[in-house]
Parts: structure tokens; sequence; C-alpha cells
């Protein structure tokens, strides 16, 4: 046996950390930097070619830290490879425009979705994958480990210990694949105080924190106006609670962001309750706060919720509520990203989203002619797990007893109208996903949630029960007898959605016991944000773009 | 602004009268009637041009499913054919 003339170094990565901490030491007291120095701090410990994770998602942003980001001298600091969860904010996209960037491994895109895709066009970014959350979070744990993290939290105390609060989110799991691994983390945080309400992050994974010029950015994403809710959508949440909730007994769930949704939501004491479901359905939630929930957990429809994020306004009630919400010993809420998307993913029984366009075989995508906008977390939710190994009955329900080993079925349930807003049809022949792909040079069109998956299909014409399908035939048939009068929905005759409904493939309103001149927002729990304060006794504080008084 | 009318021979007639929906953004409203003459006669005023083969075959599975007689008005402003079909649901399920 030879041995090697030159030993390995197995500590290169902690000696290079402690190389870029010692040249920025100058800059830092303790851990704490100056935000007048933040821009040179970066300039000091990245490198040319790092992958550094920007903390950024459809709730919280780190701004601050990617505003200081894009104003490094890209003389200095180039070719960057960007880890975010979402392209938010103009600044990311600034980042390839000056070529401080080159590569983006991201999950989701939509405000900045098209700035992406002409930057993609242009050759100015190089696009490694499109992810899902997990997906994104895992690799931060195997190949795409962050050399540098950009963070944002509530506040710190002297020594760095991190509160996040309600919107605790991604920071841990970004903080923990970065730390661990020798990379810098870089926290901003709103103010430093001498004592935390509770340590959501503790100071030793932590390497540096500069008060930001302002408070970190947050979008108010999933409040939604009751005022908006309109009767087909109302008509569309009976079909769901009559044909997909009562059917099946739902009581583990996840729901989508959108007014398709909040419409169930807001059903759930008048309509659900006239029904006698209270208890029987919608006990146990992998959601975030929404408001338009508060009437159902206020009715006592609710047993828990856990949550990805937090939501603007609603920390107050969910402080209020914390036999409801997961809450820290300090009473505010603990949201977690990672583990409410693993909850969604294993542990709910159900996922119902809205989308932008279905084909024959009820593949979906949001993804449109010149737009990346890519995923977040629905395909987690929205997919049958291959991995799930505990049984329940609506899983069972489900089952396709093609074997002699009994599987069940997670239900996905996509709800939408035949037509979208402007006449544009949902049902399509080719979904404009694989355009988008071949033009991007994408290896996958990117495909929200699969056919394959997709149990249940939900529109103002009624309801397709896909999974009873035993071809492929029955199945698009099934799912073109509720396509309206689109182009798909033209294929299926009267006659045939009469036998597919005869033989349990198909409901219209009045096979589930809909009557539809009863589709009317009057049977909305709440139909107006200060509806909606009502009933949380004046403890939900909507922001101020939804008040009117 | 575009107007057209769909017409089906046959059918039983409707007794009495409907209005639901208003003429507000997004929605539409439907005025329905005893026929004057055998037959369904709808006239649709619409607001938004280009889309008379979406109305006619929206109108016409209405009117497969539902075989009535009947003078039926529509002053539309936007709305989707589900709106469509809920307000004509809705004004049948009136009458009825």
């Amino acid at each position: 046996m030879t041995s090697p003339t030159v030993p390995r170094n197995w500590s290169s990565r902690a000696e290079a950390k402690a190389a870029r901490l010692a040249a920025a030491r100058n800059l830092r007291t303790g851990k704490r930097i100056d935000a007048a120095d933040a821009i040179t701090f970066l300039e000091t410990v990245i490198r040319p070619g790092d992958r550094v994770c920007i903390e950024g998602n459809n709730q919280k942003q780190a701004d601050f830290l990617s505003r200081c980001l894009a104003a490094v001298d890209p003389a200095r600091i180039h070719d960057l490879h960007l880890l975010i969860s979402v392209i938010g904010r103009p600044e990311h996209i600034d980042l390839f425009e000056l070529g401080i960037a080159a590569k983006v491994d991201f999950s989701f895109a939509g405000p900045q979705s098209l700035r992406l895709a002409q930057l993609v066009a242009d050759g100015r970014v190089q696009v490694g994958a499109i992810h899902t959350y997990l997906e994104l979070f895992g690799r931060y744990f195997v190949d795409l480990t962050p050399a540098v993290a950009l963070i944002a939290a509530d506040a710190a105390d002297a020594d760095g210990n991190l509160y996040t609060g309600a919107n605790t989110e991604e920071t841990p799991t970004i903080v923990e694949a970065t730390a661990f691994r020798n990379g810098i983390v870089i926290a901003q945080v709103n103010e430093i105080v001498d004592r935390l309400p509770r340590v959501d992050i503790p100071a030793s994974w932590i390497d540096a924190v500069v008060v930001a010029d302002r408070p970190y950015a947050i979008e108010p994403l999933f409040t939604r106006d009751p005022e908006q809710i309109t009767d087909v959508q109302v008509l569309m949440a009976m079909l769901v609670i009559r044909g997909v909730y009562e059917r099946h007994r739902v009581c583990r769930l996840n729901h989508g962001i959108g007014f398709d949704t909040a419409a169930i939501e807001l059903l759930l004491p008048t309509y659900g309750e006239s029904l006698g479901l209270r208890g029987a359905i919608c006990t146990h939630w992998a959601l975030n706060p929404h408001p338009t929930l508060i009437p159902a957990i206020e009715s006592g429809w609710v047993e828990s919720v856990h949550c990805f994020g937090g939501e603007f306004g609603m920390e107050g009630y969910i402080a209020a509520r914390s036999d409801v919400f997961f809450t820290g010993a300090d009473g505010s809420l603990r949201s977690n990203r990672m583990l409410c998307q693993t909850a969604g993913l294993y542990a709910t029984d159900l996922f119902i989203g809205s989308t932008l366009q279905i084909d024959r075989d009820a593949n979906s995508s949001t993804a449109t002619r010149g737009r990346i906008a890519g995923f977040g977390g629905a395909p987690n939710m929205g997919s049958d797990p291959h991995g799930r190994r505990h049984a329940s009955d609506v899983w069972l329900s489900l089952a396709r007893g093609e074997s002699t080993i009994e599987r069940g079925r997670k239900v996905v349930v996509q709800l939408v109208q035949t037509f979208r807003e402007s006449g544009v049809p949902t049902f399509v022949e080719r979904l404009d996903a694989i355009d988008l792909a071949h033009s991007a040079g994408f290896a996958l069109p990117p495909v929200m949630i699969y056919g394959d998956d997709v149990t249940h299909v939900v529109t103002e014409e009624g309801i397709a029960y896909l999974y009873r399908a035993r071809n492929v035939d029955e199945r698009r048939a099934a799912l073109a007898a509720v396509a309206g009068v689109t182009p798909v929905g033209m294929e299926c005759p009267t006659e045939r959605a009469t036998a597919l409904r005869a033989a349990g493939l198909v409901a219209y309103a009045e096979d589930v016991g809909v009557r539809r001149s009863d589709a009317r927002r009057s049977l909305l729990a709440a139909r107006t944000m200060r509806d909606l304060v009502d009933w949380s006794d004046g403890l939900y504080a909507p922001p101020a773009r939804f008040r009117s008084w | 602004m575009q107007e057209f009318r769909v017409e089906r021979a046959g059918g039983t007639p409707v007794q009495g009268r409907a209005h639901v929906g208003v003429v507000a953004s997004g929605n539409l409203e439907v005025l329905c009637e005893p026929p004057t003459s055998p037959g369904a006669r709808v006239i649709v005023r619409t607001t938004v041009d280009g889309f008379e083969p979406t109305w006619r075959a929206v109108l016409e599975r209405f009117l497969t499913r539902h075989p009535i007689a009947a003078d039926l008005e529509i002053n539309d402003f936007g709305a989707t054919p589900a709106t469509v079909t809920l307000r004509l649901e809705q004004a049948l399920e009136e009458l009825a």
C-alpha cells in the first residue's frame, strides 16, 4: 500500500471560511456589521462563482441584503450561482443584467416571470432547474450547498441569536444548510433588542448581523377579499364540499391560494354546517394563515393548522388562538416552510388548487408564453407520494385495486372555470409549457401537476372522478364532460356525458344535490374584509390596502 | 358591442317571468319571458366582440339540456361562459 505524497487537507472549507471572515474583520464588531459597510462586507466575503442563497420567498424577502448584493462591484463579484426560492424583486433580475450572477436555481418567479423569460431568451442567465420548494431545499443539503446565505429576521440580540417570529418560513432550512457546511450566514434584522421573545435561530449558526435600512419586505400574499368572490366560485365550492369533501370524508388537507379555495373556506360555517358536516370534514390543515379561514375556525370547524409562512395582519388573531395554530412560548406563530411542505406531501389526504391550463390528460400548468413562473410548493401538495405507508379511510377509498397488494391514493383536485376571464379556454389540446420548454431550452416542460396524479377535476359544469376511469379513453371523456364548450369539452357529446354520469365517473350539480339557484354570494360566511375582522373579534388587522374603512 | 340572435324550434313554454343577474363588469343579466311565438328565441347583447361561436355553443347546450320555449334577453358585460350558464340555470330555477 502506498500513501499519497501530499496529505489531503480535510478542513479546507473551514479554513476558507475563516480566511474570508478574517479578511472582513475590520468590518465586524462581534457579529455586528454597520449597514453602511454591508456592500463592502459582501465584496470581501463573497468570491466570484460562489453559490449564494438569498432568502426570498413569496412572503418575506431579505431585500436589504439583495439590494446590497446588486450594488457590489461586478469587477470583483461576478458569475455567482444564485439560489433562491422566489425571484420576486426587481434587484434579483438586476443581478443578472449586471453580470453579478450568471446562473440560478429557483422555485418560483411569479412577479418577475416576464423579465426572467426575456433574460433566458437573451442568454444572460443560465437556469439550472426550476424546482418545487422541497426539491430546492433538499438540494441545499446535497449538491447545491450555499457558500454564503443572505437571510432576514425580525430581531437579533447582542450575541446574534435571531427571532424570526411568525415569518420563520424557510430561514432555519437555509441557515442549517449553510452554517453546517462552513458557509457564511449573514442576517439582516429589523432591530437589535436586549431580550428576544424567543430564539428561532441560535447565534452559533450566524456569522454576521446587520440592521437593515427598513423592515424586510413582506407581501400579504394569501389575503383574499371576499368581496371579489363570484357566484360561480360559490357554485364550484358547493360542488367540492358535496362531491369531494363529503363523499370522501376529507379531514386532513391543504388548500392552494386563490378565490376558488377561499370560497370553500367561507362556505364551511354556512353551507357545510347546513349539511351537518362540522367535525366530519376539514379538521386538520397544512395551510398558510388564510384570513378566509377565520369564520370556520370561530365556528369550531378547525382542530389544527400548521403554516408554511405567516400572513401580514393575522399575527394577533393567531396568538389568541394557540389551540389551533402552532405557536411559540412567546405566543406568536411558528411557521416553517420545509416542515409544512413535508406535512402537505405526506400527512394530508387532499390537495385542491386552481391552475391556468389543463390538457386532455389532466396535466396542468401555470406557464404561459413569454413567462417563466415556476412552481412553488403546489407539486408537492398536488402529488400522490409513492413513499406514503400509512392508511386513512380517504386514502383507501381511492384504491386502484389493480394488484393483490392494496394501496390507496391521495385526493388531488384541480378546481377551474372552463374559461378564464377574457374568454381564454382553460382546457387546451396542448399546454403552453411544452413550447416554453423548447424555446427556453429546458429539459422538461414545467408541468405543475402531472395528469396521472390528478384524481378529480371540478368546474362549474360538475365533477370528473378521474380516478374511477378504467382506461385512457374513459378518463379523457370524463374530463371532457366537465370542460364545457371549450374545444376539449366539445368532444364529449351529451349522450356520452349522460352515460358517464350513470357510471359514476361524472357528476353534475343535480347529481350531488347542489341547487344552482343556491349559489349566491349571500351564502358566504363573510362577504367583506370588515366581516372577517368582525368574525375575529377585532383581532385580525388587515393591511391598509384591504381596508375600505 | 355586438348583438345576435339564437333560435330553436319546439320546447315547453315557460310560465311566468324571471330576471337574474346584474349588468356589471364580468357579469350579465338574463330576462326570461313566456314565448311570444313557438320555440326559444335568445337575443344576446354583449360588450365583448368576437365570441359569438362560444355564445352559440353555450346556448345550444343549455337549450339541449333544458328544452324550453321562451323569449330570452341577455345583456352581457364580459361574463365567462360559467357565469352565463349559471345565470341561465338560475333563471329557470326561479321559474320552477
